[in-house]
């Protein structure tokens, strides 16, 4: 049994289909990469997994269980977690608040979460008064991840976790995400940072125009002279 | 003396009171627009609304109030707030929500709400006609005048019952609502919804939820304003007429979504209107010998005539949009 | 025979056109046998003043997707034109001093505007910002209280003397058009104050410069009687009291349908211009019409303007055909939300549609008004039959709040479940 299976999902923004039949499986001790071109529609199938895209083909089992059009706060209970690409964090509010906000299903777990996640991210712990909106982008992104851990997911979907980020940074978000993962949390991403992101990958899906162009482990795909010459770069 | 007596009555108490009275107003408004992203047309008559189901009530058991020692209509005040905030979550669960479903622009919920408030103009003037009444069915409205410890000052302050009751209604009003907001769960995702809709949803909060207690809010501060707003004066059932661009001004001189900034910009819209409205030359009158001889005082130095009192909303209104559309206190960048 | 009906009609038969129309002249047959001519003719007449003033409205709503709320005022404002210029010229006022002394008043307020205006201006003479805000609040508010202690004797002094200033003497199209020159530029000031903005602002400010005309008109009495209103306004054409009613009125409908004629034509053709697919594209999709060009603001105002000078010169013709200039006659019931029912209904950014949605929703309004009494008289009688209540004595006033309900209640229920109206817009897809 996958933790997660989508299969030949079909769906998109106002009846118009994006996604064109797509496949993804994941599994608990899995980092699944989905890279491809701008505009490919892997956001869109990280929204439609999350049920803030109507699928209209195709099926998403969660455990075995359906999950096609599910309301996201649904998903929240049933184990999933989820970093949007963009505007991740709620500006106006502290970084506590944002994290408080995580657990919002789980209030009376907040406590002991709320140390995890200082723990886990300590430049968050001194800056946990402060709007996150007057954080720097990389600690945007501890927030934005932190808010997602606090219910404590046992699915996460990232969408391109390092995008904007230094080197240095990105390298520091990587090593996190597959900490996350050994702790038992199984991750499907979103990357353009293509080759790093397969180093660490398990399962790797290249997307393009709405389908599957390859599915492989990240280390196959790597290796593979059409892949790299197409999708990463040389 | 009794200049700055006349000015204490009709320009300080006059201003906190409709400033107050919009101030509640504008909070409604703004909690709506931040979280439902409209600006809602009907809350005025929703406030007439609440004021009306107070009025019944205080008809039906004119003395209730005399055997607890409280006016008749405070006691039916929460009645009606729990009635209308029912109508407003019934308004939106019909009307609102099937179009925000939908997915239309959010100006045609706009549109919808302005059929909601001639739904809600016909319905009350239908059953409660159009003439004035008074909440005061079997009371007397009391009426403090507090004398000056001043020889000068022969005339007292005037202040009454219901005037002091809605002051002290909007400071608890203030500080319960910023308790909700910063420190309940509820509180924090209006919030957070408010600041980042798709996020909130995402985070597991259950944004259905979130809708309706925000009805519940404007609703029951909708007709906490109106009840005020008629015990002060009266109840017209076109009240929400006068009510509607003086709220929208407030809150958008607030900053929009931003309820701090709507009590501010409540009592800001309050004191103007009646600033605007204060014949300066009876303060003038008193100080003439300060002036050349030449100089006639005329009898009438308001900026505007009270006829024209709805210019000064507007007027704050087009100034906030073309000099800062944000408001004073920067709300939603829209 | 069919053939050559799909080869002029290559997107099918205009079914729901024919359905409409033919809608509508049922409804118009059926007054004709009901109420007589001379009734119908004028019923006709106003429906054709606010198919003008529904044309303005559908250009704004259809067009631009901007929701004016305060048509109205605009509506107002053209009537005040029609007014001022077609009503004989007052010997009262034009031959005495009245003249001169509201002629000096004018000649100061510019003298004040020109001061207000140079200080604001004030920091290219290296005053620093604030000092130049202050200053040019503080002149403002000055120059404002001793024109309006100026102003007031005048105008009360031609009150008691002259009655009102009168009018012009000149022909009623003159204030028609005048009428919608001035809430053309009324609407070019929100329009640029709002237009940038979110579109709620629009509807806010709109809602807020109606009531304002409003109570302008209402007010100032020496400009416009206020309560007491001015009548008989000449009309253009001859009147009933020399080709009896139906006659006149007839040929005043011929002028109002020539207008409408006109004015769907030039619609029709800007529509299909460039300017036309420009306007649609920036309401259809703001995004990707901001990276066409930077002139959406620009595009966005003459769509405003131009809607306003439509709803001015139907109001002029409106108030005109009815004969009385009273302010209080505007209400928003009439003049903003039945137009808001009319274009929404009949199909926003249809210029058929919204025509006929005009005839239709005008036919059925005045219909509905004897209508309502009746049902509210059986109602009544029934409470006092059945259960022995007294009936209320103001009947008709509560049978028009039933109107305003209905009113309210038609615009939800098309929004929701026809929100393209009778006669959907029909977008043409350029290849
Ligand atoms: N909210 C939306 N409404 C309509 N269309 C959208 C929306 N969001 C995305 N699209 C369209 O869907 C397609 C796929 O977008 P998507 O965001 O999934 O791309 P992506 O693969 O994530 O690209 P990127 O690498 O740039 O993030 C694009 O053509 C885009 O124009
Ligand atoms: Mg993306």
């Amino acid at each position: 049994m996958s933790l997660l299976n989508a299969t030949q999902v079909e769906g998109g923004y106002g009846g118009m289909n994006i996604l064109k039949g797509v496949d993804m499986a994941i599994d608990k001790e899995d980092i699944g990469v989905i890279v491809g071109p701008n505009g490919a529609g892997k956001s869109t199938m990280l929204k439609a997994i999350f049920g803030l895209v109507e699928v209209n083909g195709g099926d998403i089992l969660l455990r075995d269980k359906s999950i096609k059009n599910s309301a996201p706060n649904k998903l929240v209970e049933l184990g999933m977690g989820f970093i949007p690409q963009e505007k991740n964090i709620f500006p106006s509010m502290t970084v506590e608040e944002n994290l408080e906000m995580g657990a919002y299903i789980k209030p009376h777990t907040t406590k002991t979460m709320l140390e995890r996640i200082y723990s886990f991210f300590p430049p968050l712990l001194e800056k946990r008064k402060q709007p996150a909106g007057e954080l720097s982008g990389g600690q945007r992104q501890m927030v934005a991840m932190g808010r997602a851990l606090m219910t404590e997911p046992t699915l996460l979907l990232l969408d391109e976790p390092t995008a904007g980020l230094s080197p240095l940074y990105m390298q520091e978000i990587f090593d996190r995400i597959v900490e996350i993962n050994k702790a038992g949390v199984g991750i499907l991403m979103v990357e353009q940072n293509a080759k790093q992101a397969l180093e660490i990958a398990t399962k790797g899906f290249v997307l393009a125009s709405g389908q599957n162009l390859y599915t492989d482990t990240g280390q196959n795909l790597l290796n593979d002279p059409e892949v790299a010459k197409s999708f990463l770069g040389g | 003396m009794n200049e700055l007596v006349f000015f204490i009555n009709n320009v300080v108490i006059s201003g906190a009171v409709s400033g107050s009275i919009y101030a509640i107003g504008a909070i409604g408004v703004t909690l709506v627009f931040s979280i439902m992203r409209f600006a809602h047309f009907a809350h005025a008559d929703m406030m007439t609304f609440g004021a009306l189901m107070v009025f019944m009530f205080t008809a039906l058991f004119p003395g209730a109030g005399a055997a607890l020692g409280i006016p008749t209509p405070l006691l039916m005040l929460p009645i009606a707030m729990v009635i209308t905030a029912f109508l407003a979550i019934g308004i939106d669960k019909t009307f609102y929500k099937p179009l925000r479903e939908h997915g239309v622009k959010p100006i045609v919920i706009v549109i919808a709400s302005l059929g909601v408030t001639l739904m809600l103009q016909g319905l009350i003037r239908l059953f409660a006609g159009t003439s004035s009444r008074s909440m005061y069915i079997e009371e007397r409205k009391e009426i403090f005048r507090i004398d000056m410890p001043f020889d000068l000052a022969t005339r007292p302050i005037v202040i009454t019952e219901p005037q002091i009751t809605l002051i002290i209604f909007t400071i608890l009003a203030v500080i319960g609502l910023h308790l909700f907001l910063n420190r309940t769960r509820m509180g924090k995702a209006m919030r957070a919804m408010s600041d980042n809709p798709d996020l909130a949803r995402v985070s597991g909060i259950n944004t259905n939820k979130v809708v309706v207690v925000t009805w519940i809010l404007a609703g029951s501060l909708a007709a906490m304003a109106g009840t005020f707003l008629s015990m002060d004066v009266s109840l017209t059932p076109d009240m929400s007429f006068f009510l509607l661009l003086p709220i929208f001004a407030a809150a958008i001189v607030g900053g929009v979504g931003h309820p701090y900034g709507a009590i501010a910009g409540g009592f800001l819209v309050g004191y103007a209107e009646t600033l605007s409205v204060f014949n300066w030359s009876i303060l003038l009158r008193r100080v003439h010998h300060w002036f050349p001889e030449w100089m006639e005082i005329p009898r009438d130095l308001a900026l505007v005539g009270s006829e024209y009192k709805i210019v000064v909303p507007f007027f704050i209104l087009v100034a906030v949009l073309v000099w800062r559309p944000t408001g004073i206190f920067k709300g939603k960048v829209i | 025979m069919l053939a050559k009906l799909t080869e002029k009609f290559p997107e099918g038969l205009p079914v729901r056109e024919v359905i409409v129309a033919a809608l509508v002249f049922v409804a118009v047959l059926l007054v004709f046998a009901s109420q007589g001519s001379a009734y119908s003719v004028r019923m006709l007449v106003e429906a054709s003043c606010y198919a003008i003033i529904a044309l303005g409205l559908t250009i704004q709503w259809g067009y631009g997707g901007q929701f004016n709320a305060g048509v109205m005022g605009f509506v107002a404002l053209g009537g005040f034109c029609a007014m001022l210029f077609s009503m004989p010229v007052n010997p009262a006022f034009w031959g005495t001093e009245l003249a001169s002394d509201l002629g000096r008043v004018f000649l100061w307020a510019l003298v004040a505007l020109a001061i207000v205006i140079g200080a604001s201006q004030l920091h290219r003479l290296g005053v620093p910002k604030k000092l130049r805000t202050t200053l040019t609040i503080i002149l403002a508010l000055l120059s404002w209280l001793i024109l309006k202690s100026m102003f007031a004797p005048v105008t009360s002094a031609i009150e008691s003397q002259a009655g009102y200033i009168g009018g012009l003497g000149m022909p009623a199209w003159v204030g028609w058009l005048v009428g919608g020159l001035l809430a053309g530029m009324v609407g070019y000031f929100v329009g640029h104050v709002c237009l940038g903005l979110r579109s709620d602002y629009l509807a806010i400010a709109t809602l807020g410069i109606a009531e304002i005309i409003k109570a302008i008109l209402k007010n100032e009495d020496w400009l416009t009687r206020g309560t007491a209103t001015v009548s008989p306004l000449p009309w253009p054409t001859p009147g009933p009291g020399e080709l009896g009613f139906v006659m006149a009125r007839s040929i005043y409908l011929v002028i109002t349908a020539v207008m409408i004629v006109a004015i769907f034509y030039l619609l029709q053709k800007a529509y299909n211009a460039p300017w036309g697919r420009m306007i649609r594209s920036i309401r259809d999709n703001e995004i990707s019409a901001q990276a066409m060009g930077k002139d959406i603001n620009k595009r966005r105002l003459e769509v405003f303007v131009f809607g306003c000078v439509l709803i001015g010169i139907g109001g002029g013709a409106l108030t005109t055909f009815n004969g009385i200039f009273s302010p209080d006659n505007y209400l928003p019931l009439n003049h903003t939300f039945l137009v808001l029912v009319m274009v929404i209904l009949g199909g926003p950014g249809n210029n058929l549609g919204t025509i006929l949605g005009a005839l239709l929703v005008y036919i059925i309004w005045v219909m509905s008004e004897p209508l309502a009494l009746f049902l509210m008289q059986g109602g009544a009688d029934l409470m006092t039959n059945w259960l022995g209540w007294e009936a209320p004595d103001n009947l008709s006033s509560r049978a028009l709040q039933a109107r305003v309900f209905v009113i309210g209640l038609l615009i939800v229920l098309v929004l929701r479940y026809a929100p393209k109206g009778l006669m959907p817009e029909k977008i043409k897809h350029v290849t």
